[in-house]
């Protein structure tokens, strides 16, 4: 692990170089909010942004992504064969990811890289990145990450951490990816004042004033938080859209869809949403989560509760904060976290 | 504004101790500036939490559908028209409703405020006329009519059209504001520009459904867009169908939308959802002198015939 220094001066150039050997996808400001995309030539990521609208785990896992296609052409000798989609693995390179959006890709790892299963689509999309990272110096008065197990600063994730110093950039290599990216862009001045970080890290956590509590939910009975009656309050202003998973960096659950036009296929897959009554009617007609406060439940236990249980690592939430902000209704994630986390059924006085 | 919102507790305690109503639909204050939650109050000891002020733009109208207590809801001008229009659609009845009714002086665009001053905005107060914004080291000061939701700037309903009793003292109605100048202006343009323009509309749609869900006219046990036999609408980022979804939607809200500008405001993306509505409200004027939900004693002209329906698109 070594801290470089690149001089602003010199960062266009080296984007530039860096382009040779990946695509390059940064932050770019489109209509009023910032979105990854790939850079073409000459196109610089702004890195002055605070964060996406939208986190960009669309990068790995596309809202709609392309899994086979199929011929139902029976004249043709492969018909009502799948066959495999090609997916674009060349080298790529995000610039300016936000470390919570990159610790983001671990949690959610998690489920599709199980030592039982292991899914194809999308390690081989996040196995093609390198995550150049941007330390937050000014974090929203919506994160929360530091009480959520990830930081302004935060490392895992990411291969290099770029920290925003005035006229200059501190580049520090985590990874071997993180060199080798170092190395196509021409950064190779080492830092003399690598200690600054340390210092920027312990300033921009300190700016962070919103927290949640979260030590008590692994030895709670999951039964109890289920049947606490504060769900019915919580999910009362609840539209059941699915701005919240669909902005969220670790919600990952998808629907497969086959799609005909004429005699041929694809089979798509596509972003689905514990939200939407949709995502559990069986067959039959039959709904396990009928009624709104069931499927507000299910997130937040998820996240907070299953996940907790299942992984013993943490929760399913890096505090981005972005659920919060976009919520039409604004049901607050912190808040819901922390009657979890407090939650004792026995001091529990119901209103009769 | 203050004092709309002591008058509401004041009712909603009244109403809930002397038992006439099971819960009070209302806001409570919500944890980001510029944000109150929809809440229901059912006990007199929680009547504390009731808020009013110009962040309640959402419509409380689409938490009453189907409900079967007796339910006491705050209601400004849109909110009362879209509970008459609930009430004509049977969704809820007029006898379990007990209207409080706010006279509105239009809520404030909280997308244009944040979009000017970024996600670290800290705090916006209130003091009625203008408001004050908080950001790391300074302060700004906005007029508040200068920063109204686009519908709110342009509403001729302020004042509910259906209550029990009032919050306030009814307001001045606007005179003289241009409903339709968007849609206008989209008339005018060429098919191609029409073409380009709803493209670049929708192009930020992620089908989250915050739109359908936030308004209260979409109460339809099961959307067009869920049904899966038949499948009548693709369910990826194919445009076709995104376009499918919100052009069906804005169809099935003829006649029936009151312009209340939930649709935009929920949206997490920012697409004028209203584009299509407003298009619609101003047909439905031009082609049946109609207003969705001004009055119990008319049906919305597309659920009813008469012998005199404009008929000239019969070519």
């Amino acid at each position: 692990m070594k801290v470089f220094t690149i001089d602003k001066k010199e960062w266009a150039l080296g984007i530039e170089k860096a382009k040779s050997a990946y695509q390059v996808l940064g932050p770019v400001k489109e209509k009023e909010w910032h979105c990854f995309k790939a850079l073409g030539k000459d196109e610089q990521p702004d890195m002055t942004y605070t964060n996406t609208r939208l986190s960009p785990k669309f990068l790995v896992q596309p809202q709609t992504e392309p899994m086979f296609t199929y011929t139902l052409d029976e004249s043709r000798p492969d018909h009502h064969i799948l066959k495999e989609v090609q997916e674009d693995v060349c080298p790529k390179a995000v610039i300016g990811i936000r470390p919570c959006d990159a610790a983001a890709f671990l949690l959610v790892k998690r489920n599709f890289d199980a030592p039982q299963y292991q899914d194809p689509y999308w390690l081989k999309a996040y196995n093609s990145m390198t995550f150049v990272g941007l330390a937050c110096n000014d974090p929203c008065p919506t994160c929360f990450c530091t009480s959520a197990g990830c930081g302004p600063f935060h490392e895992a994730g990411l291969d290099v951490l770029l920290v925003d110093s005035g006229d200059r950039f501190l580049a520090k290599s985590l990874t071997d990816k993180g060199i080798a990216l170092l190395a196509a862009a021409g950064w190779n001045s080492l830092a003399d004042d690598a200690g600054k970080i340390e210092a920027m890290k312990q300033a921009a956590e300190s700016r962070i004033a919103s927290r949640i509590s979260t030590d008590r939910l692994k030895a709670k009975e999951t039964t109890h938080i289920y049947d606490a009656p504060f769900w019915e309050d919580t999910a009362f202003s609840c539209i059941n859209c699915g701005t919240c998973t669909y902005s969220c960096p670790t919600c990952w659950c998808f629907d497969i869809q086959d799609e005909n036009r004429g005699n041929t296929g694809v089979r798509l897959r596509n972003w689905d949403s514990c939200m939407f009554p949709l995502f559990t009617m069986h067959g039959t007609g039959h709904n396990p989560r009928g009624a709104k406060m069931q499927r507000v439940r299910q997130r937040f236990m998820h996240k907070l509760k299953y996940y907790v249980d299942k992984y013993d690592n943490g929760i399913q939430c890096v505090g981005c904060g972005r659920c919060i902000r976009l919520c039409p209704v604004n049901i607050d994630i912190r808040k819901v976290c922390n009657q979890m986390n407090d939650y004792d059924p026995a001091a529990c006085v119901c209103p009769a | 504004m203050s004092g709309y919102q002591d008058k509401i507790k004041e009712v909603a305690l009244r109403l809930l101790k002397d038992g006439s109503v099971d819960m009070v639909i209302g806001f409570r204050k919500g944890t980001l500036p510029m944000m109150n939650e929809p809440c229901f109050i059912r006990r007199p000891e929680d009547v504390h939490q009731l808020v009013w002020d110009s962040n309640c733009g959402i419509n409380l109208a689409n938490y009453l559908t189907d409900r079967k207590e007796k339910i006491a809801v705050v209601a400004k001008g849109c909110d009362s028209r879209n509970i008459v229009t609930h009430i004509i659609e049977n969704k809820i009845k007029r006898e379990n409703l007990h209207i409080i009714g706010v006279p509105c002086q239009g809520m404030v665009d909280k997308r244009r405020i944040i979009s000017e001053f970024g996600d670290t905005l800290l705090d916006v107060a209130d003091d009625g006329e203008n408001l004050k914004i908080k950001i790391h080291g300074s302060e700004k000061s906005l007029k508040k009519t200068d920063v109204l939701q686009s519908n709110c700037a342009a509403c001729i309903h302020r004042n509910p059209v259906l209550f029990d009793e009032l919050a306030g003292e009814l307001v001045p109605e606007q005179a003289g504001v241009d409903r339709y100048a968007e849609v206008n202006r989209v008339e005018a343009m060429s098919p191609q520009e029409k073409w380009q323009y709803f493209e670049d509309l929708l192009s930020p749609c992620i089908r989250c459904y915050a739109c359908r869900n936030a308004c209260p006219l979409c109460y339809c046990p099961t959307c067009f867009v869920d049904e899966s036999r038949p499948q009548w609408v693709g369910k990826s980022q194919d445009p076709i169908d995104i376009r499918t979804f919100h052009f069906l939607r804005a169809y099935h809200c003829a006649g029936r939308c009151t312009d209340c500008g939930a649709c935009e405001r929920a949206c997490p993306v920012g697409i004028k959802v209203r584009q299509f509505t407003s298009k619609l409200n101003k047909d439905a004027f031009e082609m049946f002198g109609w207003e969705a939900g001004m009055t119990l004693d008319e049906r919305p002209p597309l659920d009813t015939y008469k012998p005199n329906d404009p008929n000239d698109f019969i070519k």
